[in-house]
This record gives structure tokens, sequence and C-alpha cells, in this order.
């Protein structure tokens, strides 16, 4: 069978990379003892499937993991694994939620997830102008950037990415909010390839530069509606905005 | 006092694999600090990912938490991107657990454990904000200690270190730490500086170099004598009888990214008693003190359930030496599915591969011994007296159980090498091959070659280093000889990186402007290929006057005052002089722990013994003696259980 976990990835551990990541969980599993399927062959490794990378120095709320396990789980099992798993990950990483995935689902998490919402705080201008950048850049038809992979560069028109995108509101009191920076709520596609956060602040146009980026959800389309991979565990609604996440 | 986590965290943002500055780790410590607590910074320097894993600074950093009037924090060498951006934004170096300036400790301890990592304490002291020389230090600066094998030899640090701790540190750390404890609750007063190094002066194991007068004649050392009655004029080092009683680290850390032996580590004995005469760790450590089976499984059980590791080491030289080792693997493997357990010092004959072979059920990818010299006559000269059949049995059974890969370690530039001890190294090479490709058509051996440099302390302390050209002609004969050989693969390191490691191996007091020379002209990570440069040392020599070659091609005489005379590591000067004549005239000393005593110097000077599980050699005919002792005559040895004396009652 397999488990879907939800996880945060907020503060200090922030720094690691997604391959630390891995690594961690394959140390947490062990701890926890979850009896987790191992491929065949000589150098047996579990059976993990991670969902977008994150870039190293990103938070995130809503990062997700498939878990093939070898036994089937009871529903207790299942119900207390966040618990469990948080109490084998460092600070900062926080199992949110976990649920078995249905066996005719067999998408993978970087297949099904079409778009996330991120939290920006950017640093190169005032309200005004991010205002007058998040217009321009809705208007726009096309925004055409260099983008990098593989080492080539390749041009390519970033605007179909980007469905959603808003001045945050403005709770200028937040915690981590320092003074003068500008924060900006955005939707953005991951599908062929997800636009990375640093590709989205350079379409913004010369002079932003990304302070603090967070994850706040990552989305699958669904007949028409979208919805999350796993929703975080209920009555903490509302978390999406703030600076916290849920836990 | 403050941390420096919110000037650091913009800098992270921009510098390389910056999981290495967060800290974090499972088993990291979140200490209280407090005005009657010593705080101590220990630090490696290197990376984190080659600090991290160092044992001794684990067993300190748990050692020194538990105590009620001590904290320790750690920290590692920022690499050359993160320094840059510390120095232009005027940050401090920082601990890992409270990102806390280091400035802020009352003690900066540093490991030293290779001699091209000397540059970077340097720099991590003035990373620190604190005086690089120790004579500038005024009593608010903090103490600058050093421990590790390094300090053996720790003449070309002394200018810049404050104190040297010599040998096992889990019962001396306890014991500086109460002098300084009382120096803090007093207020570290004005002038009081220069008092609390003499009271550390005078604990068994430290030495502070600053309390004693060194006396040159020209290029010749005279002599190094205390300035004061009460400050010893034999410093020696420490040991403890038991490690048994010291099952650390009990929280190994496991960091968040990866580093150099990201594994389980458990200590299963120190010291060794094989006598290899360019050993400087197996003359050092000695006697030998192994853990009991049955805490070693213990440790092991505890430690892989806690640390969520799928693999573990078993640490020790010679590990194949511990007593019922392989019962112990077996008992091992039995815990945990996936769980691999490796023993990183393999002794060369057929049973060690036995081993190796249980332990390495799935991935067979390589194996490596070291004959550390290619023919019998060598081997006798360096005692790694292992013959040609040992080593090919061992060969022979490793490519049929399944290994791919040997790779052998080698040195050469050895006393009385000739050059047909040297193409030795290729001619086994050559063999194992032939021996391989009976059981794997692809079968390969890497024959890696380091250059020798003579350490205090061992019986080739007296011998005239090889020069960088000879050493290069050396690698040539040998890299033309591999080309012609099919599936011989040799390594080398650098001759140029020898050199300078000599020089720190064995220089004096003066050697330290050298260092400081090249440290001001920038060069750290001296030990990373990409930043070592000789030219810098070459101007630092030139600079302070000194002559590379008196300090280490030189042949040194019996009556030669050395530069750590007056350090003791136990052993009797003249048994290590003996050992020299006797590597001269090829005469082999068998190990110790199973034959009757030399004398060496390091049990009945201390009044300690050989802790051994089993009085009778392990199975294996030779066991790399070169004698058969495998027919089990029992050698009166200690065993565990009935703890040594404490004091002289040994003959």
């Amino acid at each position: 069978m397999r488990v879907r976990a939800r996880f945060t990835k907020t503060g200090k551990v922030r720094f690691i990379s997604h391959r630390d990541v891995a690594r961690i969980w394959e140390r947490a599993l062990r701890r926890t003892e979850l009896p987790v399927a191992y491929s065949a062959g000589f150098s047996p490794r579990p059976k993990l499937h991670f969902g977008l990378a994150l870039s190293v120095g990103h938070e995130s709320c809503a990062e997700y993991l498939d878990i093939d396990v070898a036994d089937e789980l009871s529903d207790t099992d299942v119900s207390g694994l966040p618990a469990r798993l948080s109490g084998a990950l460092p600070t900062g990483m926080v199992c949110t939620a976990a649920a078995v995935v249905a066996a005719e689902d067999k998408t993978s998490l970087q297949e099904a997830v079409s778009s996330c919402t991120w939290r920006l705080e950017l640093a190169g201008g005032d309200r005004a102008g991010a205002s007058a950048a998040v217009e321009a850049l809705l208007a726009a038809e096309t925004v055409v950037i260099d983008r990098e992979r593989k080492g080539k560069t390749y041009v390519d028109d970033i605007r179909p990415y980007v469905r959603h995108l808003e001045l945050d509101a403005g709770d200028g009191g937040a915690a981590g909010i320092e003074d003068g920076a500008v924060v900006l709520l955005a939707d953005i596609g991951t599908q062929p390839r997800a636009l990375r956060p640093a590709e989205f602040v350079a379409a913004l146009g010369a002079g932003w530069t990304e302070r603090r980026v967070r994850r706040l959800a990552q989305w699958i389309d669904h007949d028409g509606e979208r919805r999350e991979p796993l929703r975080a565990a209920d009555g903490l609604a509302g978390w999406e905005r703030t600076t916290a996440c849920a836990t | 006092m403050s941390t420096v986590w919110p000037l650091l965290e913009p800098l992270l943002a921009r510098v390389e694999r910056p999981a290495r500055y967060i800290g974090c780790e499972d088993g990291a410590q979140s200490p209280v600090h407090a005005p009657h607590k010593v705080a101590w910074l220990l630090l490696y320097p290197d990376t984190y990912e080659v600090g991290l894993p160092n044992q001794g600074l684990q067993i300190l950093y748990e050692i020194l938490n538990e105590r009620d009037d001590a904290v320790a924090e750690r920290s590692y060498a920022p690499w050359t991107d993160l320094e840059a951006e510390l120095r232009t934004h005027r940050v401090p170096l920082f601990s890992l657990e409270h990102h806390r300036a280091a400035g802020s400790f009352d003690v900066l301890a540093f490991n030293l454990s290779a001699e091209l990592t000397y540059t970077n304490l340097l720099n991590c002291v003035d990373l620190a904000g604190v005086a690089v020389r120790a004579e500038h230090r005024g009593d608010d600066a903090p103490l600058v200690i050093a421990g590790g094998h390094c300090t053996y030899n720790p003449e070309p640090l002394a200018d810049f270190v404050d104190a040297f701790v010599l040998g096992d540190g889990e019962e001396v750390v306890g014991e500086i730490n109460e002098v300084l404890a009382r120096w803090k609750h007093a207020g570290k007063p004005d002038g009081s500086r220069g008092a609390v190094l003499r009271e550390l002066a005078a604990v068994p194991g430290v030495y502070v170099p600053s309390m004693y007068d060194v006396v040159y004649d020209g290029p010749a050392l005279v002599s190094i004598t205390p300035r004061h009655r009460d400050v010893p004029a034999l410093v020696e080092k420490r040991t403890i009888t038991s490690l048994e009683d010291w099952p650390y680290p009990r929280n190994q850390l496991v960091p968040l990214t990866e580093v150099v032996h990201d594994r389980l580590n458990v200590e299963v004995f120190r010291g060794c008693t094989r006598g290899c005469r360019f050993c400087q760790a197996g003359m050092i450590t000695r006697p030998v003190r192994e853990r009991s089976a049955e805490q070693v499984r213990t440790m092991v059980r505890n430690g892989l359930q806690r640390t969520g590791y799928d693999e573990v080491t078993l640490t020790s030289l010679s590990t194949a030496d511990f007593s019922g080792v392989a019962d112990v693997v077996t008992d091992i493997m039995g815990f945990a599915d996936n769980v691999s357990v490796s023993l990183p010092s393999l002794r060369v004959d057929a049973f060690t591969v036995g081993v190796a072979a249980q332990l390495q059920q799935a991935r067979r990818a390589g194996l490596t011994f070291a004959p550390e010299a290619g023919t019998w006559r060598m081997r006798q000269v360096i005692n790694k007296l292992i013959r040609e059949e040992d080593l090919y049995a061992a060969v022979e059974a490793a490519f049929s159980n399944g290994w791919r890969r040997v790779k052998l370690y080698f040195l050469t530039g050895l006393p009385t090498e000739t050059d047909e001890d040297t193409l030795g190294i290729t001619e086994l090479a050559r063999n194992c091959v032939a021996i391989g490709q009976r059981h794997q058509r692809g079968a390969s051996v890497t024959a890696s070659v380091g250059g020798f440099v003579p350490k205090p302390f061992t019986p080739f302390q007296w011998f005239g280093q090889n020069t960088v050209a000879e050493l290069d002609r050396k690698i040539a004969l040998l890299r033309a000889d591999a080309q012609k050989s099919r599936g011989v693969q040799l390594r080398w390191h650098d001759p140029k990186a020898t050199l300078i490691e000599g020089l720190m191996s064995r220089g004096d007091r003066r050697v330290g402007r050298v260092i400081e020379h090249v440290w001001r002209a920038g060069g750290t990570f001296q030990e990373w290929t990409e930043h070592f440069r000789i030219d810098r040392w070459l101007e630092g020599l030139a600079e302070a006057g000194l002559d590379a070659d008196w300090y280490v091609h030189r042949h040194r005489s019996e009556d030669e005052v050395l530069p750590w005379d007056h350090l003791s590591a136990g052993l009797h000067k003249d048994f290590l002089w003996q050992d020299w004549q006797d590597a001269l005239a090829e005469v082999g000393l068998p190990d110790c722990r199973w034959t009757p005593c030399y004398d060496c110097g390091a049990c009945t000077g201390y009044g300690v013994e050989h802790v051994v599980a089993s009085a009778v050699p392990p199975a294996g005919g030779s066991q790399g003696t070169g004698q058969d002792l495998g027919s089990g005559h029992v050698v009166p040895v200690e065993l565990l259980g009935r703890r040594p004396a404490v004091s002289g009652s040994l003959s």
C-alpha cells in the first residue's frame, strides 16, 4: 500500500537540499520502524517518492512524500503517523498529515501537481512599485525570459504559468516580515516544467530580489476544481496567509 | 549572550551548501549558558563535512555538557565563500548550536588531526576576533587549547595556542574545566591569564608552551625547559585505563547534510601494538584497551535505533584484531534487516576477508588492504610483517567471494628503500590482478601510494624524509611500470604537500612563522588540493630564514635534542632508538599483545596494561606478524573484567 505524508520545512532547515531531505526521511522512517518497502537488487533502497523539489533556502508548509509500505497498516496506524514521524524529524520539519493513497491512483506527485501557491517577500522597491509590477505582469500577453536548464539557456514565455498574483493585504506586523519588505502571493504553474520562484521574481522586473520565500500550498486540478494532495489536519483554516505553517 | 543568526541568515542564501552552518543535527545539544559555567567552543579546523564525524570532539561535547559547571558548543572552519561574506559584513565565527559569537566563549578547543589544517586554526582564531598570537591575548580573550594526534609535536603551533593536551581527553577535560571554572568565578581579574595558564600547566597531560624557555644554537635546538619550578620538565600523555567506563558518544550526532563517515561509528578498542614503525597512531595510543563485546553490541543496537542509520562502522586501528570480532559482527547483522557493517581497517589475511564477506552480503564493490610496502625486506624494515602469501590469500578470497576491485595502500620514501622495493609495489599489484583474473575477467587493482612522513614518537623520527625530487622520481618509476601492467591503476599523493606535512611533523617553534606567513597570504584549507600552493610555504620559509632541508630531509642522530623531547607518549626513547636500529637491520618485532613485553614504556610507565577479552591471538595463522601464533599458546595479558592496577605493581 502507498501512504502519502505532508510535511513542513521552515526555519533553519530551509537551508538543506532536496537530497538531504530524502536522506532525513529514510532515517526517520527507519527510526519509526514503519515497514517501508525496499527495492530488489544488490543495493536495496526504500521506495519513497518525493514531490516537486524545493530550492535550498525556501520554506514550505506543503511538501509531500509518497511511501510504499510493505505491510497493510490499520486506520489507527495511519492516523498516528504524523505524530510518530514528526518525533523523528528535525526541528522545522513537521509531518502535518498522512493518508492512504487509493490503489487506483497511479499518478506521481510530480505529474499530478499543476500549481503551487507561494508567499514571496521581496526587496528592491516599495509597495507602489510592486503594485505596478504586478499589474504590468498580469496585463502582459506574453512575458519572455531566459531560463536555464541543464546548462543551456532557453527562451520561454512564462506568462501562462502565472495563474494568480496579488500584493499581500499587508498585515505589517506579521512575524518575519522586515520593514520595507513587499509581500506577494502567487499561484504559479508547474506543468510542463515548474516555474521556479527565482525565475518568477526575475520576470517581475529588474531590481526585485527575493528575501524569504515560502510554498504555502500545492494544487492538483481535479474535474475543474483544484484540491491539495492532502489537507493538513482540520481546524487550521486560514493558515495559508500566516507566516506560520499549520502543524 | 546574543546570537549572530540574524546577521548570518542573509549570508547563507549566497554560499555553497549552507546546510553545514545551521546545526540542528540529531544529537545536537542546546546548553544553557550561565556565569558559573565554563563555555567551551569545540572546533575542528576543516570543513563541517570533514570535522563533524570526529569522534574525539563528539566525546568531549557530551562529557562537558553533562557537567554542571560547563557548556559546550561546536564550530567548524567556514568555507572560503562564507569566510569572505563574514569578513565583508564583519560577522564573527559562530557556534552551530546557538549561533553565538566564537569570541564570547571561555575556551576555543581545537582537534588537530592533520598537519595541513594548521593555517585553518589561525584563521578560525582570527575569525573569532581573537588575537592570533597567544602573547597578544588579554585576560578576557578565550583560551585557545588543542588536542589530538598532531599535538605530540605541538611546537610549530606553540606561538598561537595557549595550552596543548596530550593523550586521551575523557578525564583531563574535566580537570581543565575545574581550573577554568575557578578563574571564571573569580571574574578573570586583570593580569590573571598568566596565573591560570600556570595552573593549567600543573594539570597532568597539559603543556603550556609559554611556560618553557627554548634555547637554540644556530639551527640546532639545545633545550626546552620549564620557566618555573611547578611546571613539569616532562609532560606525560593521559591514558584512560578502561574504555568500558567511557561509552561515548552516547548520542552520536546525525547531520542533516551529507558528511564523510556518514554512519554510526562505535569505537571497539583504542591503541594498537602491531608495532608498525611508520605508524604514529599505533605508537602513541598504546596500550590496547578493548570494549567488551557486550557493550559494543549495546552501543550498536541503541545507536542504530536512535539514529536511523543503516550502516555501522566498528572503529579502531586494525579492527579485525578485536577479540571475537566475527561473533560480534554476526550478532549485529541479526539486529536488523538492511544494515551493513564495515571495518575501516582490515588486516591482510584470508580470515579477515571471511569476516568482510559476512558483512557485505550485497554490495561487494571494493575491498582495501594496506600492505604498505612492496617487498618482504621493506616490510621487515617497517615491521608490517605481512608475507606475500598472506596478501595473495586475502586477494584470492576477495575476488572469489565476488569483490570486483581491490585497493592496496602503500608508502614510498621509506627508510632504506631501493628502487627494487619501490617497484615491488607494482609487482604486488600485478600479481594481485593475475589472481583476480582467475575469478573475474575485469578484475582490477588500485595501488594508492603516499609519500612517507616521519612522525614524532615513532622509531622513524630520526629518519630524513625523501625530497620532493626523490618522491617524484619514485612515482615516475611506478607510473611507467603501471602503464605496462593491464588492470593496475596507480594513485599517488602530491609530494609537495608531503614536504609541508614533514615540515609541520618535526618542525620546532620557529616554523610557526612560516605557518603565520602562509595564513596571512591567504593560504587556508591547505589539505584541499585546489587550495594548496607550495610557493606560499617556500616564501614563508625564506622570509623566516629557515631551511626545509634541515627540518625535513636531514637524518637525526641519537643525541640530537628533538622538539618533542620535553613531552612523553610513554615510549622510552631508548626503546624507539633500538627499534630504529632493528629496522635498519631488517629485524621484525611481533605484536606484544600475544608475546612477551618489550618494555616500550607505554604500559609500565603508567601502570596500565592491555585490556583484551581473549588471551589467545585471533584465528588465521600469521595474523600479519609473520609468525605462527595460531597454535594458541596463552600469554599473560590482563582480561576484561579484571581492571588493571592503577599504579606500578607491574614489572
